[in-house]
């Protein structure tokens, strides 16, 4: 949940029995639906799963709206595929899909862990990944491991369908670049890991009142034969107003050894490269810094390892945040 | 209005319904499948799962028209006629069920899970159950009983976990399911919101939305106004007393000139439907003059700072309370090392998952003249006529329920009844009244029966909280590792109005040098009003935060000391003998030393160690004691009626009823009258039934607190069942043709005690029969007095009993992030005899995990008296996936006056397990926090710079203050 609730008065918060959409539509085709969409000229919303979107409504976070555009039941969307050398995540897959499916277990095992330690199953099995990365926070769990992977999102609208670079959905905190009254964010991909390449994930979450990680990391490393760094790509959260990319990590260990050493210095390099902030009740700078530092050196260590074992190794199962 | 069309339970459904329903609307309301319970709306608890096409699903936030086309299962499918779901066995068994609103939402996300293992082949690991219940919350079984439960189940021999107790009578000592478990987990039982009188309407409250502000006038023509509303009512509208209080009587029904906290009632609607009433409460228009507020306890006391309740002569100051046990000087000067050291407790939300719910019923309503079905036989329930004004409440006190609703509608009590439904938690929660008032008058008021059901989140806002505490305490021994003095005082924060806050507070006081034997105590508590939400009871009741500091000064000490700290605190163990700090000689039933054996041959059995590192962890065990009183003590009259009737059924077999207004709200108290009644009378435990609170049909328990009812209530039982036996004893000697004294009874039979063996003897049947064709009905009641106690500076019996306890909790703190876990917990208890030793385990369990809470993830954050935690999200309590092994020891060290022996156990599970935590966490890492609840970023930047203490908890806004010593305010 982001700031702005405490500063809405107690009885503004409670006065929370209000009806949030009046139409539900469940289109059968992108068409159909963008149609609707602009036939309620910006009174319309596209609804994922829900579970975070009619959560802010109800709390007075976002208004309501005229009418609810669910792509539930559009042919094609509730799938995963092989296409044109990317896995493509229809934009109706739900976390706990994504979780159990084999080929991103196996391929894109970042993607697999973020998505599994989401809310609890009940949020996972109606939560998808679309709804996740069109939300926009600067530390969505499936968003951080999507943008390790190099991730892109297909938005549909009235000018036709396009792909773009994950990066470019986000535009703040909780602001998308995906315009929910008017576009549809129809399917995400990323292209698997082969040979020699691995990637992995890691938040460290409060036990207590805080929905949001104190931080969250993932990378994604292609290692050469002689198992150096090949490329490599590490995303961390929040680390500013959208999800973070860590450039000056991700150059220290290019055409490096897949070192210990490099590791550190790598995560050194993370720590120097971003803006950390102090979140009231969430984490301080510090602790923050101080995760980056002792915690993803682990994580490159642990999807190198899945580099050259080309295994899963240390994959829990979805783990439920339960750790 | 829409066609939906989906299949619930197996049948096709089609409704037309507004396109805007969430599934557990139409599950509740539309189709009346009550079973579904709705606990926070916000996807948070769980609660409402239900399983749609196979998958769990929050049903609170899941909209209906997302489901069309689907097969949706609720909690009502699971049974076929009588024969259970093996889940649905299983939770009985195991005493899984407590007070059973989780239960449909634990059920459900089981089955999904055993069906989805089922289907692979796979094993139902405790990881896995962990995994699938990580967001099905339950407040009262601590989880271990629903993990074994599941277990079995997914078809494996794990039996009920039930600790060895005394060996049983005919049903005292039995482990037996609660008698109202199988309603819960079919989704029969009904909780306030699962009861729909034709005619009802709907009210909401207006709250202050300020902590402090003036009122110069209330304006609710607007509201009137709007159609669909029936009635408005201000402070203008109460007849009688416009306040209420259980101690003192401060708090407004309506506020009138004043608002003290952000969830005052200001104004109360009625209206056709809970969406018409809230948009009336956004028109009336209320003129203040906002104050400036207070929201710290010392600040409070400053006299500048602004005064809640203008005219009191000690202003801000509720009550300074003492306690002063010999020469606390002398104390001092006899000790070789004092540990002086200021620690901090939070204000904590009891988090029961059913929010309070109240239906208000007028005077002479018959449910015919709203177009529903009358049955003139029915005692309660839609159908029956009611000649009072009548409430519908889940409340742990409905006699005072009773007596405050009369006040304030300037009635006789007689003349309101108040029906207590199933609550769903209480905790100390249910104490003081919620809609109770309001929604009596608006019953009168429109003639209509009306509904008040809190969201969660006005919940949050509106109830009384555990106090927060800032504790300094000086604790002298000798170099052998005597205790001489304990010098403490305690700045209690006690909210807006009084509630219970003289009450708590007294017992954190006299509670602030622990369980232990020592000669020079000095304590002083300062008990303040401040703009915070009031804070009342909660389970442990002021003795959770002293124990908190109390256990970590002994830690420190035995540290010092270079002792053993198990060895510490038997020598300085309260026995049979020593003198409390109240100056009470304690005469029986002190079995602290037994617990503490028990703890220390368990936990030193294997090869042992205090700590050790495995891979990034270090793991370290942490002890503490505690002990509580039972009843209310200090003085204050103690009393509980119960009434038994017995009535022969069709088979002419003898039934029992036994009926007292004590309340149930999960803790088992009908499992333990049942069990008084048959040992007394020989009737079998399933012909035995509990009827409690409804104030026209049972008598007065007094109030559900201060783990008295198993005490009070069930010694009421078990001599209202001697008081039967004793009435029908005359027409058994004349069936035996004897002397009524000459008579015995014995389990269900009476014979003449002359008579050879072989001799005469008339069965309970044939004597009730006897009895009831002369006239006499096999019933009475019995008015049980608990013994007297003393009041507080008096010297003497300040409570009648105590139970005590020793905790041992096995910690691991990753030494990469901060985090803590708890690994397994050894814990005894002397509760001076085990009645039901299921339902029992179901409470040190439920306490253990309750206190983890309070140590590891829960704080009610207010900042500058605006409630921060607002949303359920805020407020995290631990779940499945925090359950640690639960290792459990009963010591039955009995209470002469209590029944068999028993003493209260509610609350003494939830009081020293905080302490064990930090205590191991200090062993782990060599930081000793002092202010709950541990902050895992603060612990770790300890550990990385080396700081001895952590002075912040997570949601502290400032370092714990300096806090003088003694004194006056």
């Amino acid at each position: 949940m982001s700031g702005r609730l405490a500063f809405l008065r107690a009885s503004e918060q409670e006065i929370a029995i209000k009806i949030c959409w009046k139409n539900y539509h469940s289109p059968d085709s992108v068409e159909a639906a963008i149609e609707l969409l602009n036939h309620y000229d910006g009174r319309a919303q596209v609804i994922g799963g829900g579970t975070d979107l009619l959560l802010e409504i109800q709390q007075g976070l976002r208004p309501p709206v005229e009418a609810m555009i669910d792509p539930a039941r559009i042919a094609g969307l509730d799938r995963i595929i092989l296409d044109d050398g990317h896995i493509v995540i229809g934009c109706t897959v739900t976390h706990s899909r994504i979780i159990e499916d084999e080929r991103i277990i196996q391929h894109g095992t970042c993607l697999a862990e973020s998505c599994g330690v989401i809310g609890g199953p009940q949020v996972r099995n109606v939560g998808t990944l679309a709804g996740n990365v069109a939300h926009a926070l600067p530390a969505g769990d499936g968003t951080i491991g999507l943008l390790a992977l190099d991730g892109e999102v297909e938005v549909a609208d009235v000018s036709g369908s396009r792909w773009m670079p994950l990066q470019d959905a986000f535009l703040g905190p909780g602001k998308s670049a995906i315009d929910h009254h008017r576009a549809l964010l129809t399917r995400l991909r990323f292209k698997p890991t082969g040979v020699l390449e691995g990637s992995a994930f890691f938040r460290v979450m409060r036990p207590q009142g805080v929905a949001l990680p104190m931080i969250a990391m993932a990378a994604r490393l292609q290692l050469d034969e002689q198992h150096h760094i090949s490329s490599a790509r590490i995303s961390i959260g929040p680390a500013g107003p959208v999800p973070h990319l860590a450039e000056a990590a991700m150059e220290v260990l290019v055409h490096g050894p897949a070192s210990r050493e490099q590791f550190r210095e790598a995560s050194e390099a993370a720590v120097s490269g971003v803006s950390l902030r102090s979140s009231k009740y969430r984490a301080t700078r510090e602790y923050r810094e101080e995760m980056i530092r002792s915690q993803l050196p682990d994580v490159l260590a642990r999807a190198s390892e899945r580099a050259v074992n080309g295994s899963l190794a240390g994959l829990t199962e979805p783990q439920g945040a339960w750790q | 209005m829409s066609r939906l069309q989906l299949t619930v339970n197996g049948q096709a459904v089609d409704l037309d319904v507004p396109e805007s329903r969430y599934l557990s609307a139409v599950l509740r309301e539309d189709l009346r499948l009550t079973g579904t319970k709705i606990g926070c709306n916000e996807a948070e608890c769980g609660i409402c799962t239900v399983l749609v096409d196979g998958t769990p699903v929050n049903s609170c936030i899941y909209p209906a028209f997302k489901a069309r086309g689907a097969h949706v299962e609720t909690i009502e499918s699971l049974s076929r006629g009588e024969k259970l779901h093996p889940l649905q066995q299983a939770f009985l068994d195991h005493g899984a069920v407590q007070c059973g609103i989780c239960t449909p939402g634990l059920i459900m996300t089981a089955k999904a899970l055993l069906d989805t293992k089922n289907s692979r082949n796979e094993a139902v690991t405790t990881d896995a159950i962990k995994i699938a219940l990580k967001d099905s919350y339950c407040r009262c079984t601590g989880y271990q009983s629903v993990i074994h439960a599941i277990q079995q189940a997914a078809g494996q021999d794990v039996p009920p976990y039930i600790p060895k107790t005394r060996s049983p009578g005919l049903a005292v000592g039995q482990a037996r399911p609660n008698p109202d478990a199988l309603a819960k987990i079919t989704g029969r039982a009904r909780f306030s919101d699962d009861y729909h009188f034709p005619g009802m309407l709907h009210a909401r409250t207006l709250r202050a939305g300020r902590p402090h502000a003036r009122i110069r006038s209330i304006d609710t023509k607007a509201a009137c106004a709007l159609p669909g509303v029936h009635a408005v009512l201000t402070h203008e509208d109460v007849p009688g007393r416009n306040l209420h209080g259980l101690v003192t009587v401060d708090w407004p029904v309506l506020c009138a000139d004043k608002v003290r906290y952000t969830g005052d009632a200001v104004a109360i609607v009625a209206a056709d439907s809970e969406e018409i009433a809230s948009q009336a409460l956004e028109l009336i228009c209320v003129d203040y003059e906002e104050l400036p507020a207070v929201s710290d306890a010392i600040e409070a006391l400053d006299p500048q700072s602004p005064v809640l309740h203008e005219g009191r002569p000690d202003g801000n100051l509720l009550k300074h309370i003492k306690v002063v046990k010999g020469d606390i000087e002398t104390g001092f000067a006899e000790a070789d090392i004092v540990v002086d050291r200021s620690y901090r407790t939070p204000s904590t939300e009891h988090m029961f998952l059913e929010p309070e719910c109240a239906i208000g019923i007028p005077a002479g309503y018959n449910p015919a003249n709203y177009g529903g079905p009358c049955d003139p036989a029915a005692a309660r329930g839609e159908t029956a006529i009611h000649d009072k004004t009548s409430i519908y409440v889940g409340s742990q006190i409905p006699y005072l329920d009773r007596d405050q609703v009369a006040a304030s509608l300037g009635v006789e009590p007689d003349s309101i009844r108040v029906v207590a439904t199933l609550m769903g938690g209480g905790f100390g929660g249910k104490e003081d009244v919620a809609g109770q008032i309001h929604v009596a008058l608006l019953a009168e008021a429109s003639q209509h029966p009306v509904k008040m059901l809190y969201s969660r989140q006005e919940s949050l806002l509106f109830h009384p909280k555990r106090h927060a505490t800032l504790i300094r305490i000086r604790t002298g021994a000798t170099r052998e590792g005597k205790l001489t003095a304990v010098q403490a005082t305690l700045y209690g924060d006690g909210g807006a109005y009084a509630s219970l806050s003289d009450k708590v507070l007294t017992r954190a006081t006299t509670h602030a040098s622990g369980p232990y034997d020592v000669p020079h105590v000095k304590v002083d508590c300062f008990a303040v009003y401040t703009n915070n939400v009031p804070c009342g009871a909660f389970r442990g009741f002021g003795v959770s935060q002293s124990c908190f500091a109390v256990e970590s000064n002994m830690d420190i000490l035995a540290e010092q000391l270079g002792l053993d700290a198990l060895e510490f605190r038997r020598m300085n163990a309260l026995d049979v003998g020593s003198v409390t700090c109240t100056g009470q000689v304690m005469r029986e039933s002190v079995g602290l030393n037994e617990c503490i054996n028990k703890i220390d041959e368990d936990m030193r059995s294997d090869a042992f160690h205090w700590t050790w590192e495995e891979g990034t962890s270090r793991f370290a065990w942490g002890l503490a004691v505690g002990y509580k009183n039972t009843g209310l003590g200090g003085g204050a009259p103690d009393k509980a009626s119960a009434e038994v009737e017995i009535r022969l059924d069709e088979q002419n077999e003898p039934r029992a009823e036994v009926r007292t207004s004590s309340a149930e709200m999960g803790q088992g108290l009908p499992a333990v009258l049942a069990a008084c009644a048959t040992e007394e009378l020989g009737i079998p435990l399933r012909h035995v039934n509990v009827l409690l609170g409804d104030t026209d049909y049972c008598p007065d328990g007094g109030p559900t607190t201060a783990s008295r009812q198993t005490f009070v209530s069930g010694n009421a039982a078990r001599l209202a069942a001697g008081a039967v036996v004793q009435k029908l004893t005359p027409t058994a000697a004349e069936l035996l043709a004897c002397e009524p004294a000459d008579v015995l009874f014995d389990q269900g039979i009476f014979t003449q005690a002359q008579a050879e063996a072989g001799g005469q003897t008339k069965s309970l049947a044939e004597v009730v029969r006897r009895a009831a064709e002369a006239g006499t009905q096999a019933r009475a009641s019995y008015e049980y007095w608990a013994p007297k106690t003393q009041p507080l500076g008096t010297g003497g019996d300040m409570h009648f009993a105590f139970g005590f306890c020793a905790q041992a909790v096995l910690c691991e703190v990753e030494m990469g992030t901060g985090k803590v876990h708890v690994r397994k917990v050894i814990a005894a208890h002397d509760v001076g005899r085990a009645i039901n030793p299921l339902t029992l385990e179901g409470q040190i369990e439920g306490g253990i995990v309750m206190c983890m809470g309070y140590a590891l993830t829960e704080h009610f954050i207010q900042e500058q008296a605006e409630p921060w935690s607002t949303v359920m999200s805020r407020y995290k309590m631990p779940s499945i996936k925090h359950t640690p092994e639960i290792i459990s020891h009963i010591v039955e060290d009995a209470t002469s006056t209590g029944p068999y022996g028993a003493k209260g156990v509610g609350e003494l599970p939830s009081i020293p397990t905080s302490a064990a935590i930090t205590n191991a966490i200090y062993r782990a890492t060599g930081v000793r926090v002092m202010s709950l609840p541990v902050d895992q970023d603060e612990l770790l930047m300890a550990m990385r710079s080396g700081a001895a203490e952590v002075e912040m908890g997570w949601g502290d806004q400032s370092p714990i203050p300096a806090v003088t010593l003694g004194g006056e305010a």
